[in-house]
């Protein structure tokens, strides 16, 4: 099933332009990305059957840990970096938020909200939350940093990082008030400055 | 499963081949041996570059010899993750071997007598240069893909720097865009071996009888402490006492082989040496010292590479180092800056360099996966 955020990741990207996906899982997203438009890209990937299946679907995809940086690609060699779901994964927040900035004219991050209301309420009866957009428990989580809309921006803010646009989904559809309650998966167009 | 369809043959070239070295060699054979059949319009050949100690013989039994089975067959096969159903696969001999190609042991024409020390220094684009002409003669215009391992991997490198429009995909494993100062010393110490051997005689042993054959066991087993990893060494023999069933497993206080991996090391260098030649190791070894592409570009390698055309597969092996991941990302590094198609794939493997030879899940999915895809877009 296609992804609630990659039809809006993919609005972001223009034809034509050299796209790199971090933490690309399976390829999904860029084998979608490329039946909506022409660009040439290249995923990342750490897992062993993640790279196959990119390989399987016939995409440039890179074996690499996110956490060490970016150091194969130079800066400003892309026009759009997506992160898409991936940065709730890396324990490095402040270090690949710099790096994708350095290497992306533009880039589009997604992460799950924890601040949206049926996590709120887990955490106030007393559980870790698990939901559509939290689908873990809490001790088999690939998931090791869990943030809300509100500290995001307030990191993109201390990070100098311009804040483009964003779009904040719930169920598939955009939530255009209250985005940090009511929305449960973020997506932001960002740059450096 | 069906036939692997081997067939061997030796070519003869006639025309002289100009060497990087200045040298001009007037002519020579190259023996290869080929897998699968090629399609009617030639769109399926698939050329494997061997390493240092390898030769034409790939896949299958030996021929002549059928105990003999190929140094890639876990790779190249019916139904293998290079499929013989689909691709014509060539494997090729290169020029200065010692497996029937023109080499040191050959006669040089000029003298009647085997060319010995006077056999011109040929690089991987020498090698490169000869294998076009052998695809000329095939008529292959483009392969579909060009593949090696280590110094195999070098060479298609060097085929889509030197012929970036004749093959679409380029598969690079275990291999390294230069040869380190550590690469470097471990081929010094493998050659003074060979060439401080009393029997060398200045590289014209034929003329004498002799083989160096203590010089060359001793650089297979420096060259083999490189192919293994640490770990794998471990685990394959420890600190275990070589000692026959029943005798006491107490040091022996002697200079004898008292370790097993002493043993090991003394069983492959024989065997090696009992085989291989002692010029060929010389010249092979040289060939990866000078491979250097990016030399000829101020040291860019990312120069080196802005006019490949081709798609790369990059492999490295966690274990490996001889030419450990880094190498590998450096070449992954410069095909990224200049757009090129590549995909790079990290085995962690625990077989150190020796690792691309083998049978590993991981790797061979990600490699027949990759022949899939090319397969599919053959017509």
């Amino acid at each position: 099933m296609m992804r609630a955020d990659f039809a809006a990741i993919a609005n972001w990207v223009a034809p034509q332009s050299q796209v790199l996906d971090l933490g690309c899982g399976d390829g999904s997203f860029l084998a979608f990305l490329q039946t909506q438009k022409p660009v040439h890209a290249y995923g990342v990937e750490i897992d062993d059957q993640r790279v196959l299946a990119c390989v399987q679907k016939g995409l440039n995809v890179i074996q690499q840990d996110l956490e060490g940086g970016l150091a194969l690609f130079e800066d400003k060699s892309f026009d759009t970096v997506v992160l898409s779901q991936t940065v709730q994964t890396i324990h490095q927040t402040e270090k690949i938020l710099s790096e994708i900035v350095r290497v992306g004219k533009e880039c589009v991050i997604s992460f799950p909200n924890f601040g949206h209301w049926s996590h709120r309420l887990a955490v106030a009866m007393g559980h870790m939350p698990m939901s559509k957009s939290l689908p873990y428990a809490w001790f088999d989580t690939p998931n090791v940093r869990v943030l809300t809309i509100a500290d995001f921006e307030g990191l993109a803010h201390q990070l100098g990082l311009d804040i483009l646009d964003r779009v904040v989904l719930h169920e598939g559809r955009p939530i255009t008030w209250a985005a940090n309650l009511l929305g449960s998966l973020a997506i932001y167009r960002i740059r450096g400055t | 499963m069906s036939d692997l369809h081997l067939s061997r043959n030796t070519i003869h070239f006639a025309e002289s081949l100009p060497l990087q070295s200045g040298a001009i060699l007037s002519n020579y054979n190259l023996v290869i041996e080929t897998y699968g059949k090629l399609n009617n319009d030639k769109s399926n050949a698939i050329l494997i570059c061997h390493a240092l100690n390898a030769s034409h013989h790939v896949a299958g039994p030996d021929p002549e010899n059928p105990s003999d089975i190929g140094w890639w067959d876990n790779m190249i096969g019916p139904g293998k993750p290079i499929d013989t159903n689909r691709f014509f696969v060539i494997g090729v001999n290169n020029l200065g071997s010692c497996f029937g190609s023109t080499g040191p042991m050959s006669l040089n024409p000029e003298t009647s007598k085997p060319y010995g020390a006077d056999f011109p220094v040929v690089t991987v684009e020498d090698w490169v240069n000869t294998q076009a002409r052998l695809a000329d003669k095939l008529g292959i215009r483009r392969f579909a893909a060009v593949m090696g391992g280590s110094l195999g991997g070098m060479q298609a490198m060097a085929w889509a720097i030197q012929f970036p429009k004749r093959l679409a995909h380029c598969i690079v494993i275990a291999s390294t865009p230069k040869l380190s100062a550590q690469n470097i010393a471990f081929n010094e110490v493998a050659r003074n071996a060979i060439l401080s051997d009393p029997d060398f005689h200045g590289g014209n042993y034929y003329a004498h009888g002799v083989v160096p054959k203590s010089g060359l066991r001793l650089a297979r087993m420096v060259g083999h402490i490189t192919y293994l990893s640490g770990d794998d060494m471990a685990e394959k023999f420890g600190r275990e006492l070589q000692r026959s069933a029943g005798a006491p497993d107490e040091y022996r206080f002697s200079f004898d082989v008292e370790f097993e991996v002493e043993s090991y090391l003394r069983y492959q260098g024989d065997k090696f040496s009992s085989y291989f030649d002692a010029n060929t190791y010389l010249l092979i070894t040289r060939a990866l010292d000078y491979f250097d592409p990016a030399r000829r570009h101020g040291g860019s390698l990312s120069r080196a590479l802005a006019e490949v055309q081709a798609q790369f597969l990059i492999i490295s092996f966690s274990t490996d180092w001889r030419f450990p991941p880094n190498r590998s990302r450096e070449i992954v590094e410069a095909l990224l800056s200049n757009k090129r198609e590549v995909s790079y794939a990290e085995i962690d493997a625990p077989h150190g360099h020796d690792a691309f030879l083998l049978d590993d899940a991981r790797y061979h999915n990600l490699v027949r996966a990759y022949f899939k895809k090319i397969a599919e877009a053959l017509p």
